[in-house]
């Protein structure tokens, strides 16, 4: 698909740890995406992105779906008379979010979320928020976080929204597991239902699905994250006593399995109560992975970065589905909470943080995998060389975590090798 | 500042690469922040290009800033340059690069790559889509066309030679740009005219220096080309065929011009497509004073409204569009037709307008299409913005006669049908066949089912009661059996009618007393 240039030929640069780590063009979502299900997740809360016509673009292209009813995000594009000067900026930016809030009364929670421009030229979203929480608290409380592509890749957007509510989530003394990552309602209530056989008193989610509701957290919290790419909300939540409670993500059924049982062991759960709760559905976790295992079994899969979720899923696809990793692309490794999935992985697993995108791309093109996880850039352009590919994005908007998601997770890497099984065009 | 949901154009660094993606041999080194390759979805995703957008970007960082972005850059394009080997390169800056300054254009030039580098200034804060796309293409063809180029003697050795045109305008995501290529040549060529240079879809740089060869040029997309084929008027003295012939009118116009300004003789006989007779047959009276709100960019707009009233007897009652640089277009056409013109890139006022006049059929973007459903009006699409659907698998031009007949099609689809209608409008309490459930040859699919809605109307129409008391409760009843596709305006209508004539309030006689004296 691109020209083989000089430098297509020169080795991978692997660091002394085995990671290759590389500079260069990086085909990614920056962090604002993260409002396309962020503003789903907390029902009462609006995103308003301060930056240009650029960012409210990207918002509405990113998903590739437009929504039908006006959504709960929007920009405040700047202007040229806003560059002017930052005192009118401001002023600007208080007008807009009066206006939004007197159309919107619904509305509980404003996050003013940043973008590359606003960074730039230093607009203080942080004091704007200050101030229009005078004017407009109770009624609507206003936060800030930087969703901007030069501070955030993709999903770190939801790590940058996340960790700007723990500050202001009230204090607790009280014992409780908090799952951190916002889940599809439908796997949250599947979470909460297993940690409440399992006789935990008190889970709590974060985010909560209103403004309303978000959990109380102190030094009785024990928190498991529910997303490998929260590495600030943890910090936040450290800071706020709470302790974290390291585990494999809930990928698949030992996933899964290993993630519920850091919660039940914290909270001094029997084993054969964690057995006689956990093995029913994983057991038809195992049933419905093994309808895919005979079409994933042996296929060679490359990982393009995206979402930071490749890690734990390259580990589940090795090893509960018996696919080989080609590479493991990821934009930033974050080996604090990795630290069981890394050792997950088959021994020799070629890991890469950051990229470089016309290099990794030699290095598909000579690889030739079966299946290449990509962004929608590049998926039409790989599959027109005949290789096949899954999009990256699918694995943020799907149900995928979870014992009764194990078998929907595996299929989506299978459908598009299915598909060309099938085809005959 | 300005509170955006959704916008119809994108920055102008897109436009530029509408341009871009459409030649080849030509490459566009961004500078731009990491997350503003989002922009190559728009091709590979919504347009199904098989291959990337030939953009190199320099996805700089927060870490990037305090060093060298500058630097950044220059490796950028040296990269591109060493791996693409582009006949040309375009370098510039997305909106986040414009506020560091780091000068693109100037940084270029200091490299001394083998290939003519054209710096772009497409300034974000104040610039939109199509004026990038516009100035980038006016960029490139002033600084590669060779001036020295003229067409051949028309009279060569081997004899007279047939007239030659260039096709301008057509980009990449452009609304059936590549179905009215392909028509527009074939046109030209029952016409007896060669087309020289397409650009910039399909062409390369080395086509564009070769622009001067042409006997005129015909700007096909204003948008994109007028500014392009103002220069080449003043530089090679090529007229301009200013002409879009969308619709079966322009289009014989079009053909004319064209005519007149290759100095040909007009043919007898060309094929004119069915258009004409499908909208004469009887079928289509109903057809008749439909309602038709318009809105898109300019060009199309302005070319739906004239099919609309002339070739299919619609009544447009809005039009629209949002791009101000073509105003004054609107606000011509506007007045021909007797409507305010809109002119607003805001879409919820464009949602607002549309409540208001209360049409039979919207004809409008992708966000109409999203406007439509919401007030639960037929709609197609006739202008970008546009999406997935948008590109069809067949050949679907909208110029050309064969462009009348696809808009014949594709406006004509979403009404409901000539008995249908009547049908509807005298059993209007059918358990099955209730306006509720939409055309009944869209499957049932097309307006949700809305429980009430006999009682509530289904437009958003602001309450403009005359007095406390409005609406009796049998005069309501009565409007709920009016088809909802009429509806909206009888209420309008009504409530006019009571407001101009002090009626307090409106009873069922009301109802009929503004129906005799609106009558049409």
């Amino acid at each position: 698909m691109s020209g083989a240039g000089p430098k297509a030929c020169a080795a991978p640069p692997v660091g002394a740890d085995g990671i290759l780590r590389e500079r260069g063009q990086r085909e990614v979502f920056c962090g604002l995406t993260g409002i396309i299900w962020l503003h789903r997740k907390i029902q009462d809360a609006f995103f308003l992105v301060v930056g240009s016509r650029t960012c409210a673009h990207l918002l509405q292209s990113a998903a590739g779906v437009m929504v039908f009813a006006e959504p709960r995000f929007g920009t405040a594009i700047i202007e040229e008379k806003d560059l002017a000067g930052l005192a009118d900026a401001n002023e600007e930016l208080d007008r807009v979010v009066t206006r939004l809030l007197a159309r919107r009364p619904d509305i509980r929670m404003l996050f003013l979320v940043g973008s590359c421009p606003s960074e730039v030229i230093k607009l203080d979203l942080s004091r704007a928020a200050q101030r229009l929480n005078q004017r407009f608290s109770p009624n609507c409380h206003v936060l800030n976080y930087s969703g901007s592509g030069i501070e955030t890749t993709f999903t770190q957007g939801e790590d940058a929204c996340l960790a700007a509510l723990v500050p202001e989530l009230p204090f607790t003394d009280a014992r409780q597991l908090m799952l951190v990552g916002s889940l599809p309602d439908v796997v949250e209530d599947q979470f909460l239902r297993l940690f409440g056989d399992l006789g935990i008193e008190k889970v709590v989610t974060l985010p909560a699905r209103r403004a309303g509701n978000m959990p109380g957290v102190g030094p009785n919290t024990r928190y498991l994250l529910a997303q490998p790419f929260l590495a600030e909300t943890g910090t936040a939540l450290d800071k706020r006593g709470a302790i974290h409670l390291p585990a494999l993500f809930p990928f698949g059924a030992e996933g899964t399995t290993a993630w519920l049982h850091a919660g039940a062991q914290a909270f001094g759960v029997r084993e054969d109560r964690f057995e006689m709760v956990t093995a029913p559905p994983r057991e038809r976790a195992r049933k419905a992975l093994a309808a895919h295992r005979a079409k994933l079994a042996g296929k060679r899969i490359f990982f393009l970065p995206d979402s930071q979720l490749e890690v734990p899923l390259a580990r589940f696809l090795a090893g509960e589905l018996g696919m080989s990793l080609v590479e493991v692309g990821t934009p930033y490794l974050h080996k604090g909470h990795l630290i069981d999935e890394l050792a997950a992985l088959p021994p020799g697993t070629l890991i890469s943080e950051g990229q470089d995108v016309e290099r990794q791309l030699d290095r598909v093109q000579a690889q030739r995998p079966d299946l290449t996880v990509c962004g929608l850039g590049l998926a039409n352009p790989l599959e027109k060389t005949g290789l096949s590919t899954k999009w990256a994005i699918e694995l943020v908007f799907s149900p995928i975590h979870g014992f009764e998601q194990a078998g929907d997770l595996a299929e989506l890497f299978a459908r598009p090798l299915n598909r060309r099984d099938l085809l005959r065009v | 500042m300005q509170l955006t949901v959704w916008t119809y154009e994108g920055p102008p660094h897109v436009g530029a690469m509408r341009v871009a993606t459409a030649m080849k041999g030509l490459h566009y080194v961004l500078h731009a922040p990491q997350g503003d390759t989002y922009a190559d979805l728009l091709f590979t995703m919504i347009e199904r290009r098989d291959h990337r957008p030939p953009v190199t970007y320099t996805t700089f960082q927060a870490r990037d800033l305090g060093k060298d972005t500058a630097e950044l850059f220059k490796t950028a394009a040296r990269d591109a340059y060493e791996r693409f080997r582009p006949q040309a390169m375009i370098v510039g800056a997305s909106c986040t690069a414009e506020l560091i300054q780091d000068d693109p254009a100037g940084l270029a030039e200091t490299m001394g790559l083998d290939c003519p580098v054209i710096p772009l200034e497409l300034p974000s804060y104040s610039r939109k889509e199509n004026w990038g796309a516009s100035e980038t293409f006016y960029q490139l063809v002033r600084g590669l066309a060779d001036k020295q180029r003229r067409p051949p003697p028309a009279v060569g050795e081997a004899g007279p030679r047939r007239p030659r045109a260039n096709i301008l305008g057509p980009t990449a995501l452009g609304f059936r740009h590549r179905d009215d290529v392909v028509e527009i040549t074939r046109l030209l060529s029952q016409l007896g005219i060669d087309v020289h240079v397409v650009a910039p879809m399909a062409a390369a740089p080395a086509d564009l220096v070769r622009l001067g060869e042409a006997d005129f040029n015909i700007c096909l997309y204003p948008e994109i080309a007028a500014q392009a084929c103002g220069w080449l008027e003043r530089t090679f003295r090529q007229k301009t065929v200013k002409t879009v012939p969308i619709g079966l009118n322009a289009t014989r116009e079009f053909v004319s011009e064209v005519c007149q300004v290759a100095g040909v003789m007009m043919p007898g006989a060309v094929d004119q497509g069915r258009m004409g007779w499908w909208s004469r047959s009887v079928d289509s009276t109903y057809l008749t004073g439909k309602r038709v709100f318009i809105f898109g960019d300019a060009t199309h707009a302005v070319a739906a409204a004239r099919v609309a009233a002339e070739e299919l007897g619609f009544k447009v009652v809005g039009l629209g569009c949002y791009n101000r640089e073509f105003a004054r277009e609107i606000r011509a056409a506007a007045e021909k037709y007797g409507v305010d013109p809109l002119i607003t890139d805001d879409y919820l006022e464009v949602e607002d307008a549309i409540a208001a006049a209360a049409p039979e059929l919207v004809l409008g973007t992708q966000m109409e299409r999203h406007i439509a459903k919401r007030l639960r009006l037929p709609c197609a699409v006739i202008s970008a913005p546009v999406h997935v659907q948008d590109f069809p698998a067949r050949y679907s031009p909208q110029m050309g006669f064969e462009g009348a007949n696809v808009l014949f099609d594709t406006w004509v689809h979403p009404l409901v049908m000539g008995l249908e209608e009547h049908l509807l409008t005298m059993f209007r309490e059918d358990f099955e066949f209730s306006d509720a459930a939409g055309p009944s040859h869209l499957g049932h699919a097309a307006p949700a089912h809305v429980p009430a809605a006999a009682d509530a109307p289904p437009l958003s129409v602001p309450p403009a009661t005359p007095e406390p008391g409005g609406w009796t409760e049998e005069a309501l009843a009565e409007l709920g059996k009016i088809p909802f596709f009429v509806r909206g305006k009888a209420r309008r209508n009504t409530e006019r009618y009571a407001a101009e004539h002090g009626v307090a309030t409106i009873t069922r006689e009301t109802l009929y007393e503004a129906k005799a004296h609106y009558a049409r």
